[in-house]
């Protein structure tokens, strides 16, 4: 199982992600100049504040060599996963509905959350159970999750929402309590709350996140079996 | 080029000016929403829609205004 | 480009000098050392380079006293920042900084650029930053300015460091009516780095080649260094214009960048621009090799038309390193650049002349010795005399609140006290976890604890009182120097050396030259008796306004190392059964305590004795007993006393405990009374509960383990740890608060972020 990370000017957390990719498979990381994504099964787009967020966050990034890539490997059906800036570059792409605006308390704000998983067997939450809850922190200023009230409805119908804060934890205003969504076809999914920040025991206390990356690998073997 | 929250969707920022202006003194203020400006100079005015569309706004969640300021000599 | 040639130019006259912070004498000075009157780019220059800011005036002697040395010391202070060997081929640079003026003109800004400057620092010896923790005074927080100065510097701390990527995982933040005119705003950070990887700033090799790379030059903060911090602020803003602009994802760029060159040897020394731009990263990079430096101004890329030299040579623009290359490098040095989107450019050269020559495109149009700029300036020697009469007016006492008020309600009154209540809504706009390195978040411990490869870790701790330094510079300094010893013993980390930011008034008035030299001899010994040696700091003098000067406050930074990052202490409660205990030889005293200042008390003449030996003996006991894996939790006693600290672990813990101090709690805990002839019970149980002092810990965890430090330290069983309320019985009387009115108490700080 082989991962690519994506690395733009300004990702912080693509050394994260690739030490959480590599618990539960190779990984390597991609400069975003490179077109070539190297064999990757399955791509991740970290956190972080690519481009400085400047214009809108993930408005520059979506335009790299390395994202034009990504778009035609997630057209081919490749696994993507966009965690927090990473979640804003795919919906700047339109790899992903909707859009993430300002935290309503217009604030960064960093927390540990609790989210509920709305589907289970899916590539991206193979690895947990429909109704189970996960611990992950959540770190951003731009995470408010929006979708036009059609798109919206058409989405929640169709299962693209994978999953969700917890009763009382949707601190930044997302719609119908939100945290990660997938596309249609099922094979990019995006989320605010960061599952690499919560790999190791020793570091956060919490290794709910891994399950998202053993959930891929899962896909990718499963696909190859 | 003015960019602005569609409306329909909660905008904080706007929501945030329009309570701390009255505490400053300033009365029958409403409606107050916050976006962007981008200014530029361009030699082909008819890139700027398509600027707008593809950059400069997310035409998902912005509206956008293009005002041409003079044709420059 | 760059205006004409200052050389042709009238020469500015005294007035000039003495309008830009020099005195008559120094200016002569200048003179002589220049062999006639400077021009305006020398004048500007010297000016700069000799500012308070600069030159360390009144306080280099002082320091001088200071313990630099020790086992671990691996770069002592005098470069960009300090550094400790941790282990592991590893060494750990850290540093802390201070972005006062600035701060108090434009909170937001002034914070974020203060946390670029010390991260510059980190990477400019080559470590890669792993942390930063941050110390912040402001007034009371009754009015707008107050809440606009701590959302700013909030804000704008997050915002470099969230969006550079460095953690942000401890700090302090104090509200107290001697800040007013004057917030502080000190930032620390901490990098790592192979210890053959760490680099110099001096210059070397005549004939190598001086390369500025990072942001453009415009014109922010000219001035800024002699204008704003060696001058006392006025209370109108017509300080705005100087203030200089920080961009975290350019400083992102800039790091990845100098980190690379440094890997790849292409690099002979590097140094950043922080105060005084060019004019002193390029002239102190020249004096460290005693060399000469020749800078070109034209060269430098400008982002604002029309700039005269003196002002390219004095911009702050923010984001910027300077670095020198041999001949051979420059090609690849300025790939590197183009591959990181920083531009590179060649500006100068190293020369043999020891002196700092600036020209405009060719032209000579500043010539100066090197050593005149940076190591001639004038010290003066402080005129120290402690003050006759107060200083400082005493707070306005608390309504309904006296030493006669129910314990219960006088807890819940420092609890919910500016002071005291939870800190979440600052560091929750912090990202604390990024470089997956943090094993103990804020709230989570009494220090920031960081994973080391080898499996050991690293504790950092930052800690200062101003009102107990008021009342007795001298231990009230030695205090906050133990106190961040004291965290880290509670995390099970033994500190491995300290760092230090001197933020005091004008040192010109004897009675701050009083404070300022008994806090420095404070801050010697409890270095010296801890072994916890200075690596580098920073000195913020001029701190004061019409209404007078702030608190002195020495800001102690300290850095140490555990060998197990698992046994990691915490602070709050763990398990319900769990015997509680008060350990160490604490003495405790409503002195300048946060009571005191509730009640409206007078700041004391002096704090009580305490023995440092057995402070540090305590540390050393505690720290075994939390890396044995022994005890459930560890708390060092400080602001509020043994009952704050008791709250604070139910709060961390989220588990109640019942305390019982008895009617003989003075034979353990032996407070000291308040003051002259107040010996009532009142007051002695206030001092019980509410009294501070250096050397108390409060512990719990199994029966075993507490016989065990037993043996070791004074040790007095109090409780244990259960239900779902605060209860201390002590006199025949019980205070009782649930978790819930704990955490309604302590969440008044909210307030201020709406």
């Amino acid at each position: 199982m082989r991962f690519g990370v994506l690395q733009f000017p300004g990702s912080c957390d693509d050394l994260d992600a690739l030490a959480a990719a590599r618990r539960v498979g190779d990984a390597q990381l991609l400069w975003h100049r490179e077109r070539d994504l190297r064999g990757a099964d399955a791509i991740v787009v970290p956190g972080g504040f690519s481009y400085g967020d400047y214009l809108r966050a993930g408005a520059i990034a979506r335009f790299s060599p390395a994202m034009e890539s990504v778009i035609a490997f997630a057209a081919e059906g490749g696994l993507v996963l966009g965690i927090c800036n990473g979640f804003q570059v795919l919906c700047e792409a339109r790899l992903l509905p909707g859009a993430l605006l300002g935290n309503a308390n217009l604030r960064f704000t960093f927390r540990q959350v609790e989210l509920e998983v709305v589907q289970g067997e899916t590539a991206f939450t193979g690895a947990c159970d429909a109704g189970a809850r996960l611990s992950i922190p959540a770190k951003h200023a731009w995470g408010r999750y929006y979708a036009p009230a059609q798109a919206l409805a058409a989405m929640e119908q169709a299962g693209q929402v994978l999953l969700r804060y917890a009763p009382g934890e949707n601190f930044n205003g997302s719609v119908n309590d939100i945290a990660g969504v997938r596309n249609e076809a099922g094979n990019v999914f995006g989320l605010m709350p960061h599952p690499e920040h919560a790999v190791e025991e020793l570091i956060g206390g919490s290794t709910d996140g891994l399950k998202i990356f053993e959930s891929m690998r899962l896909a990718v073997e499963g696909a190859r079996a | 080029m003015l960019i602005r929250p569609k409306s329909g969707i909660l905008d904080p920022q706007g929501v945030a000016v329009e309570r701390a202006l009255p505490a400053l003194g300033f009365a029958g203020v409403s409606a107050v929403h916050v976006g962007r400006l981008v200014e530029l100079d361009v030699e082909d005015p008819q890139q700027l829609q398509p600027m707008c569309e593809k950059l400069l706004a997310n035409p998902l969640v912005e509206d956008y205004e293009v005002q041409l300021l003079d044709d420059g000599a | 480009m760059a205006g004409e040639g200052t050389a042709s130019a009238a020469l500015p006259s005294v007035e000039d000098a003495l309008a830009l912070g020099l005195t008559r004498a120094e200016y002569e000075l200048v003179c002589a050392k220049q062999g006639g009157p400077p021009n305006v780019l020398e004048l500007a220059m010297y000016s700069l380079l000799w500012s308070e800011h600069c030159a360390y005036k009144h306080s280099k002697a002082l320091l001088r006293t200071l313990p630099t040395e020790g086992a671990h010391v691996v770069m002592g202070p005098g470069e960009n920042a300090g550094a400790v060997d941790v282990g592991g081929g590893l060494v750990c640079a850290f540093k802390v900084e201070s972005h006062n003026h600035p701060s108090a003109v434009e909170p937001f800004q002034g914070a974020a650029t203060g946390v670029g400057g010390i991260l510059r620092d980190i990477f400019a010896i080559g470590a890669r930053p792993i942390a930063v923790l941050d110390s912040l005074r402001f007034g009371e927080p009754g009015g707008e300015r107050v809440r606009y100065l701590l959302d700013g510097a909030v804000a704008g701390i997050g915002h470099y460091g969230n969006s550079i990527g460095v953690p942000t995982v401890g700090g302090e933040v104090y509200f107290e009516a001697p800040y007013e005119q004057n917030c502080l705003v000190n930032a620390m950070a901490l990098g790592l780095a192979r210890r053959e990887g760490l680099v110099r700033s001096a210059a070397a090799g005549p004939g190598n080649v001086v390369v500025l790379f990072g942001a453009a030059t415009g014109r922010d903060g000219i001035g800024g260094a002699s204008v704003l911090a060696s001058a006392e602020l006025s209370a109108d803003g017509e300080m705005r214009p100087t203030v200089q602009v920080g961009d975290p994802f350019e400083e992102k760029k800039l790091l990845e960048c100098s980190l690379e060159l440094l890997e790849r040897g292409l690099i002979v020394s590097l140094q950043d621009l922080g105060a005084a731009g060019l004019t002193s990263s390029a002239s102190e990079m020249a004096s460290k090799g005693a060399v000469g430096i020749d800078i070109d101004v034209a060269r430098v890329p400008l982002r604002e038309p029309g700039m005269e030299p003196f002002e390219v040579m004095v911009s702050e623009s923010q984001e910027r390193m300077l670095c020198v290359v041999e001949p051979a490098n420059v090609d690849a040095v300025m790939e590197l650049c183009e591959k990181w989107e920083v531009g590179g450019t060649a500006i100068g050269t190293v020369t043999d002349s020891a002196r700092m020559r600036v020209l405009c495109d060719g032209e000579l149009v500043g010539d100066m010795p090197v050593s005149a700029l940076v190591d001639d300036c004038p010290l003066y020697e402080l005129q120290p005399r402690k003050p006759q009469q107060p200083i400082y007016t005493p707070p306005p006492p608390t309504a309904g609140l006296t030493l006669q008020t129910p314990p219960r309600e006088i807890l819940l009154a420092i609890l919910s006290s500016p002071n005291m209540s939870s800190r979440r809504p600052l560091f929750e706009q912090y990202d604390a976890i990024v470089q997956s390195r943090t094993v103990r978040r804020p709230d989570q411990a009494d220090a920031a604890v960081l994973a080391l490869p080898d499996g050991g870790a690293l504790a950092v701790s930052i800690d200062g009182n101003g009102r107990r330094v008021a009342a007795d510079p001298y231990r009230g300094t030695m205090a906050a120097v133990l106190e961040c010893a004291a965290n880290l013993a509670c995390v099970g980390a033994e500190p491995l050396g300290t760092t230090n930011n001197l933020n005091f008034g004008n040192p010109e008035k004897p009675h701050i030259a009083w404070q300022l030299s008994e806090s420095v001899r404070g801050l010697g010994e409890a270095c010296r008796a801890l072994d916890a040696p200075i690596v580098g700091g920073n000195v913020s003098l001029y701190n004061e306004g019409a209404a007078g000067p702030i608190y002195p406050t020495p800001v102690i930074g300290m850095v140490g190392r555990l060998p197990d990052a698992r046994r990691a202490g915490r602070l709050g409660f763990q398990r319900a059964g769990d015997e509680v205990a008060l350990a160490g030889p604490f003495g405790p005293s409503l002195a300048a305590s946060e009571l005191a200042k509730l009640l409206g008390q007078a700041l004391p003449d002096g704090l009580a004795e305490f023995d440092i030996a057995a402070v540090c003996a305590a540390q050393r006991a505690v720290r075994e007993a939390v890396r044995a894996g022994a005890l459930s939790s560890a708390h060092d006693i400080a602001e509020g006393g043994l009952a704050l600290a008791l709250a604070e672990c139910c709060l961390a813990g989220d588990l109640g405990a019942e305390v019982e101090l008895g009617g003989d709690f003075r034979e353990a805990i032996s407070p000291v009374a308040a003051g002259p002839g107040s010996v009532s019970p009142a007051s002695t149980l206030a001092s019980a509960l509410f009294g501070e002092g250096p050397g108390g810990f409060l512990v719990s965890g199994g029966a075993g383990a507490l016989e065990a430090l037993a043996g070791r330290v004074p040790l007095r069983r109090i409780g244990a740890v259960g239900g779902v309320a605060l209860r201390i019985a002590a006199a025949g009387e019980t205070l009782t608060l649930t978790l819930a009115e704990l955490n309604k108490a302590s969440s008044s700080l909210g307030e201020l972020f709406r």
